[in-house]
């Protein structure tokens, strides 16, 4: 499963979306970011309600497949002018961690 | 000199910058990748990178990141001015942190930056006093 195609399924809304097909080899849901960093991997989605800048440096040493901003959290400008500067794609949704964990495991990424 | 750096990349951080916070480790990375390095070190470099970059974002009034690379390792230096940690031991618990209120809204101060540079090194060595701290972290390839 890639990133464009559970984003369409999952209605998420798309604040940078690239065209790169990245097969997503897992999910990680985290707010703190040492956490994440250390636990998070490689083509990892990863689900958060952090919205500031640095979210897409995690983002990009980690080589995540991208980030879902959920519960409506609203993402700064400059965060989204970041990932598309370091082509991360980022998404958001009303919806809650668990729910697109959830809808995630259902769909097959486990 | 044999025990001098085949390459040395150093890269200036400036305190409480969040909105290039990562740049250095970013460079870091994409030049331990342009030699080949095998991506698991480069993994624990860039989380040790990182958090030595908002260690000294968060905590200090600047400072310098260096990576060298010698034919069987990499070592990390990273040196700032600034206040010092006050207690160390205390410093290399996890959960322990001193960041403000408004550092930990952003999702730092985790307590978990000194012993995740700790625990994905091979050799972690840090001095630090009232006029900065200095961590050199060895990762052997």
């Amino acid at each position: 499963m890639n990133c464009l195609k559970f984003a369409e399924l999952l209605q998420l809304k798309p604040l940078y979306e690239t065209d790169k097909n990245i097969e997503v080899e897992g999910v990680y849901i985290g707010d703190l970011l040492s956490v994440v960093m250390s636990k998070a991997k490689e083509n990892y989605v990863w689900i958060t309600i952090q919205t500031h800048i640095n979210i897409v440096a995690v983002a990009e040493l980690l080589e995540l497949a991208c980030i879902i901003v959920v519960e409506g959290m609203n993402v700064e400008k400059e965060t989204v002018e970041k990932a598309k500067e370091l082509n991360i794609p980022i998404f958001s949704t009303q919806e809650s961690a668990y729910n697109i964990a959830c809808k995630l495991s259902s769909m097959g990424v486990k | 000199m044999n025990n001098r750096p085949l390459k040395r990349y150093s890269y200036r951080i400036i305190a409480n910058d969040f909105m290039v916070a990562g740049k250095g480790s970013s460079s870091i990375k994409s030049n331990l990748k342009s030699l080949g390095i095998d991506a698991t070190i480069i993994r624990r470099i860039a989380i040790i990178s990182y958090e030595a970059e908002m260690n000294i974002v968060i905590h200090s009034f600047g400072g310098k990141i260096h990576c060298d690379i010698y034919e069987n390792k990499i070592v990390l230096i990273s040196e700032d001015t600034g206040p010092g940690i006050k207690d160390v031991d205390l410093a290399m618990t996890e959960g322990y942190s001193t960041a403000t209120e408004s550092v930990r809204e952003l999702g730092f101060g985790a307590g978990m930056g000194l012993p995740n540079m700790k625990k994905y090194s091979d050799n972690f060595e840090i001095t630090t006093g009232s006029e900065g701290t200095r961590i050199t972290v060895t990762v052997y390839l």
